[in-house]
């Protein structure tokens, strides 16, 4: 540690012998690794040698489960990070935290940074706003669910590979044809809550929670057991017991299978595309996430996973002012496109993304662009705006509890919801007394 | 008439005992008190607020019913673990104890699962079992058995056990295998020579003088079963499917690191303390009556 910071200072001081003196640091804790560790690396030297008055020292510290414990127990401490990545469901409870974040609207203002709220992309942007429309952090790795499809396997199993699979309608009758045609794993999903209820929900114009989805307040209820989510993990649970949708797992096991080529249908992230390419030795596309014809006002926009920059309290005003200067620096256009193109996240501004569609990435790429248009084709809705709920990474878990209910065929999906519900309002009053 | 030795003044004795009562102290006593005072708010994860609710946690645990059927498979799970890592370990330290050439071999080789950590084991049991390139499901498969503990409960908890049993069976085998060098070998010759059989030796004399060793392990294969599996389950299971697998200490684990919920999963601690404390004072009141020195 002290030897690289020697180091560093040597180098510095070579480079710009003037300017060294009097670098304020400002340290960033992520959740990154492996090639997507290597880009924010990336990132983070291009803007430090960009300018002379900050050094961003970045630092891994595990998953995204990992990196939030670290930051709140570095908090805890008295010595947390001044930039913390926490990941979608950790948002309410970063909001709740006031005294422990500063929101980014506010870092921004002070800092002096170039700064324009309207310049995000709506649905991105309001996941990690406040109800008055405020900034709070800023996304940084956004993605979205869409559906990818195996040709070959289609081919394979007599069915033709550009059906329109825009409905959940057509999705079903595809699986009968699959199935029939000899096909052992027809459908398989990852990341079962976010995508066949968080995303469900938005994208059918329906409530997933009372309250706004919890924007609203912390007295939100879970709705998940309402008429639309019931339709379709019925139809879901049929499907696992026909031998057409194959449950793999809680997380996104299910792409191992989908890669290597043994399912034909696969709903997974966007940010998917990066592993698919490299690997898949088939041919692929991605299509729009589908919807059921006549449910809800279907298709909405469907809603983002990922992760935001939250800025901490605790700290110096010059630090703050780096901190703004950095977080501008990841938002500029430049930045924002080639992470896009780089990680098949979304770009957060829609300049960044006019200018890869302007550089012809779209075109060499086709699909690369299905996310931005389903997320962004409509205004948000209250039901499509995000989810706001706290303990929220555990009332995942109970919801992957009981939707193996459904897969398993021990419980109707009524049932299942209904319990999930039961449980994850307790765990929503909990919050709600913690944080009165 | 015993020989005792006896200290004279306070000093000494103090001082030969002060570094075990301090590491009790700061490893043990105070992060138990601070479970038991935790056990009595709720908290946000930062630390800036607090209420105090008195045992509105135990109430709010003791009245959900998933909480409640977590203490039955964590009965299921600790007994099938004891009993899976210790009867093995028995038999094999029988065997390896006969071995008159290269015992020394079987012995440092089964030893080894020991130095495995439980995450690590967690990955390589899963990695046998997995659904999709496991070699062990693909074998189970051929034979028409269609392996999937994704889904399948009772596959699960099976393999969370024999993954966190497997590591403990190197344990127990090298307490037995030492217990079985200690058997007097006069007192088996006897009975050799008035013609007991190597079983009915074994059932007769060489079991009863390893029960100390056995009433040993039983406590020591309980508690790890109890507090120290949970690397084990987060990596094959996460507590799934559905609840099969979540036993006390696995959502003692996941409330406190995943869901930042610290008085649920404080309260959980002391439920947890107060179980085995009462487990282990049943053990010495009840079983030990059946052990001979």
């Amino acid at each position: 540690m002290k030897k690289s910071l020697i180091g560093a200072l040597a180098v510095s001081t070579m480079l710009s012998p003037v300017a060294a003196i009097a670098q304020t640091e400002v340290q960033f804790w992520h959740a990154f690794t492996g090639r997507l560790g290597e880009l924010v690396k990336a990132q983070v030297e291009e803007f430090n040698a960009g300018q002379s008055d900050y050094v961003v020292v970045e630092s891994h510290k595990g998953n995204y489960s990992e990196t939030l414990n670290a930051g709140i127990a570095a908090f805890r401490a008295g010595e947390q990070p001044h930039i913390l990545m926490v990941f979608e469901v950790g948002t309410a409870t970063m909001m709740a935290a006031k005294g422990a974040i500063r929101p980014v609207y506010e870092v921004m203002a002070e800092s002096g940074a170039a700064f324009d709220q309207d310049a995000y992309i709506g649905a991105v942007k309001g996941y990690y706003t406040s109800t008055d429309g405020d900034m709070l952090s800023l996304p940084f790795n956004s993605s979205t669910p869409v559906l990818w499809v195996n040709r070959d396997a289609m081919a394979a199993a007599g069915v033709d590979p550009d059906t329109d699979l825009s409905t959940w309608q057509n999705v079903g009758a595809t699986l009968d044809a699959l199935k029939a045609g000899g096909e052992e794993c027809p459908l398989v999903t990852a990341w079962q809550s976010w995508i066949h209820l968080e995303n469900f929900s938005a994208y059918h114009d329906v409530p997933f929670a009372s309250k706004d989805n919890g924007f609203a307040g912390l007295d939100t209820e879970l709705m998940l057991n309402g008429e639309a989510q019931v339709a379709h993990l019925t139809a879901m649970g049929q499907w696992a017991k026909d031998g057409k949708f194959i449950y793999t797992g809680r997380r996104n096991e299910g792409g191992a299978n989908f890669r290597a080529g043994d399912c034909a249908l696969f709903t997974e992230s966007s940010a998917g595309y990066a592993g698919i390419k490299a690997e898949a030795k088939f041919d692929f596309d991605v299509r729009p996430l589908p919807y059921w014809e006549g449910v809800g006002n279907a298709p909405q926009n469907t809603i983002i996973g990922g992760a935001s920059l939250w800025v901490m309290e605790g700290h110096e005003a010059d630090e703050y002012k780096g901190a703004g200067e950095f977080l501008s620096f990841l938002s500029s256009s430049d930045v924002q496109a080639a992470w896009h193109q780089n990680t098949g996240y979304l770009p957060i501004t829609a300049e960044a993304g006019d200018a890869t569609r302007a550089a012809g990435f779209y075109e060499e790429n086709p699909g690369t662009d299905v996310a931005v248009i389903q997320m962004t084709a409509k205004q948000p809705t209250a039901n499509s705006k995000g989810l706001r709920l706290g303990s929220f990474d555990q009332i995942r878990g109970i919801i992957d509890e009981e939707l193996e209910g459904i897969w398993s065929g021990d419980k109707s999906a009524q049932e299942a919801m209904d319990s999930a519900k039961e449980r994850g309002d307790a765990l929503l009053r909990r919050f709600e007394t913690a944080n009165r | 008439m015993e020989k005792r030795v006896t200290f004279r003044g306070w000093l000494l004795p103090l001082m030969l005992i002060a570094p075990q009562v301090v590491v009790s102290a700061v490893f043990f006593f105070y992060p138990a008190g601070q479970a038991i005072w935790q056990s009595l708010f709720i908290a946000d994860p930062f630390g800036l607020s607090s209420q105090f609710v008195g045992f509105g946690n135990f109430e709010f645990l003791l009245s959900d019913k998933f909480y409640l059927a977590s203490f039955a498979t964590t009965a299921i799970f600790s007994i099938l673990v004891t009993l899976c890592s210790m009867i093995p370990a028995l038999f094999l330290a029988v065997m390896a104890d006969r071995l008159i050439k290269g015992s020394g071999v079987y012995r440092t080789m089964l030893i080894w699962p020991y130095a495995v950590a439980p995450a690590i084991a967690g990955v390589l049991w899963l990695f046998m079992f997995n659904t999709r390139v496991g070699l062990v499901s693909w074998y189970l498969g051929n034979l028409g058995y269609d392996w999937n503990h994704v889904l399948n409960g009772g596959e699960a908890m099976g393999l969370v056990v024999v993954a966190s049993a497997w590591g403990r069976i190197s344990y127990n085998f090298l307490f037995f295998f030492a217990a079985l060098q200690a058997v007097p070998r006069s007192v088996i010759e006897a009975a050799a020579i008035d013609g007991a059989r190597f079983w009915r030796r074994f059932w007769t004399i060489v079991l009863p003088l390893l029960s100390p060793t056995t009433f040993f392990l039983l406590v020591v294969n309980v508690v790890y079963s109890f507090f120290e599996t949970f690397g084990v389950i987060h990596t094959i299971t996460s507590g799934g499917p559905q609840q099969s697998t979540t036993v006390l200490v696995y959502k003692v684990f996941s409330d406190g690191f995943v869901g930042q919920d610290l008085g649920s999963s404080s309260a959980q601690s002391v439920i947890l303390l107060i179980i085995v404390g009462l487990l282990t004072v049943v053990q010495f009141k009840f079983v030990e009556k059946r052990v001979h020195y």
